[in-house]
């Protein structure tokens, strides 16, 4: 009888039923998350005693001001931009012929195939997969081995390792959103330039490329913003290398300078918003 | 459009050639866990299973899956629970801030890890010492729920969209109130995008490093953080080579499954 009444309530009220719907998730997600993220932004102006180790809840520039006056942050900026461009670069320039040759001249049959073969690995452990790379560049590992014979030294931990490895982990998010914008494309289209008499490199700059645009941004902005918020793979095979979010990890952890770290949190928040910003106009949004 | 021969095989050569590199690393991780030496110098000299017998020796690995396992479980029920709500307030129904929400769902595994870790930290931080309470294994699994939400919600959200309300509005038609529509009609057709979000967001959870860190209370450590925290310890590098080598195969599993569960998205939620 109860449940019936109940029952009968909700019918009527629709409003009633998408609100009971959405009341959990949205304190979740609306106040407990973006509130955390508030209170961060507001916590890089607190500071932190440097006697007594205890967080200073008044409000300062003090963070940032050191961050714009030191240079060494600055370095640490471009160099971690730096790496986020040529991770985008390698993975676009490997991505690109892939999907090409992936949905333009594979058999149809064979093509889900090698599509499920880019995609095991996206789920493969991550760690693992970072890891994996510290045996490939380890001294007597791999790299160096294969590169003996020809008498040249491996690059070993460092920045180059860095790069290779964050373009590794993210080429998957790079092809798959690439592939799907050439599977899409209408072979008509590129009968119909070469009909016209355009060599097929004319093809591919001319037809190909102008359409694939938005899926080669929108993989863009995965490769930019998880290799500028990674410090995992610094950790493990950049040896000594600093960037943005190693440094914020390190002022979380071994430092305890956490509204220095939110203050710092703050560049690759500007950086991919200022991207996602850019690339607004692109269209390639609107692939999410 | 012609593609000539030897631009053919340059394309095949390289698509193949990248492939065998995806893959490379991971079969040197698994054949250096047979590898006896305790150094790894490539290639290994002979094959041996030693370091896989003594797997349940080493200490911590068996308490780290045993949290990962809670912090997973924990995640997931929430995720579900959220991600479906989420899911069928916006597939069924128009509501003020629509499209807010459905980008504020992506936000959390949009954003670096580390800054959803770091926001959190801070808030646990401020909400917790005036209590003198400390971050513990429940912070981890709000963390890891937070970021878990959106694969549940893309998987039955697609479901939804694909399924339509005629089945619904027909069950109704017959007489059947809400609550029988749900349990006889709409939850079997979306169960099985249940488990492949379930699966898929317990994997995300199972694999998380960054939003563990800075969740993670003293003497909380989960599988990542038993990999991340024993690499760099010479004595204990040959066990990490074989957790890792476990975690490929574990991996690949599940997520095969989801897939062929869900038959609705490509990549499951993970793009």
């Amino acid at each position: 009888m109860q449940a019936n009444r109940v029952n009968t309530w909700l019918y009527r009220h629709k409003g009633a039923r998408a609100a009971l719907l959405l009341a959990l998730p949205v304190l979740w997600l609306a106040f407990a998350y973006l509130g955390s993220l508030a209170v961060m932004l507001l916590s890089s102006l607190w500071s932190v005693d440097s006697f007594t180790g205890n967080t200073v809840h008044s409000l300062s520039f003090t963070n940032f001001h050191t961050l714009i006056t030191q240079r060494v942050y600055s370095a640490i900026a471009i160099r971690s931009i730096g790496v986020a461009v040529a991770v985008t670069l390698i993975d676009g320039l490997l991505a690109i012929p892939i999907a090409l040759f992936i949905s333009k001249v594979l058999k149809p049959r064979f093509r889900s195939v090698v599509i499920a073969l880019v995609l095991v690995p996206l789920w493969a452990s991550y760690l693992v997969k970072t890891y994996a790379w510290r045996s490939m560049f380890a001294d007597g590992g791999v790299i160096s081995w294969v590169l003996k014979p020809f008498g040249i030294q491996g690059p070993g931990f460092g920045l180059a390792a860095t790069t290779i490895t964050l373009a590794y982990l993210w080429l998957p998010y790079m092809i798959l959103p690439i592939y799907a914008g050439m599977d899409r494309l209408p072979n008509s289209l590129l009968e119909a330039s070469s009909d016209l008499g355009a060599s097929a490199s004319k093809t591919f700059t001319s037809v190909i490329l102008p359409i694939i645009y938005p899926a080669i941004i929108a993989g863009s902005i995965f490769t930019f913003s998880l290799s500028l918020g990674d410090y995992i793979v610094v950790k493990i095979v950049g040896g000594t290398t600093q960037l943005v979010a190693n440094v914020i990890a390190d002022n979380v952890g071994t430092a305890g300078n956490l509204p220095f770290a939110a203050a710092m949190a703050l560049l690759p928040i500007g950086t991919i918003l200022g991207y996602l910003f850019v690339v607004r106009r692109s269209g390639a949004l609107e692939n999410f | 459009m012609y593609i000539s021969r030897r631009a053919k095989i340059f394309l095949a050569t390289l698509t193949f050639g990248t492939l065998s590199f995806i893959y490379l690393p991971l079969v040197v991780v698994a054949l250096n866990s047979f590898n006896p030496s305790r150094t790894f110098s490539w290639p290994p000299q002979s094959l041996s299973t030693v370091w896989w017998g003594r797997l349940t020796e080493s200490n911590g690995v068996l308490p780290a899956i045993g949290s990962s396992i809670k912090v997973g479980l924990g995640a997931t029920a929430i995720a579900l629970i959220l991600g479906t709500c989420i899911a069928f307030a916006v597939s069924r129904y128009s509501f003020y801030g629509k499209s807010t929400l459905s980008l504020l769902v992506i936000f959390p595994i949009a954003l670096p890890g580390i800054i959803t870790g770091i926001a959190l930290n801070t808030t646990f931080h401020t909400f917790l010492d005036p209590l003198n309470k400390q971050l513990a294994l429940w912070t981890v699994v709000v963390g890891h729920a937070t970021f878990c939400i959106v694969v549940v919600y893309n998987n039955v959200l697609a479901r939804l969209r694909r399924l339509g309300q005629s089945l619904e509005e027909a069950s109704q038609d017959l007489g059947a109130n809400i609550f029988q529509t749900f349990r006889y009609i709409t939850f079997p057709l979306v169960r099985s995008a249940l488990v492949a979000g379930g699966l898929l967001a317990f994997a995300l959870s199972f694999d998380e490093i960054v939003v563990t860190t800075f969740t993670a209370g003293p003497g909380t450590e989960t599988l990542p953080q038993w990999i991340f925290n024993n690499l760099f310890r010479p004595n204990q590098a040959p066990i990490v080579n074989v957790v890792a080598t476990l975690l490929i195969v574990l991996f690949i599993f599940p997520v095969w499954l989801s897939q062929r569960m869900s038959q609705d998205g490509s990549a499951g939620g993970r793009l």
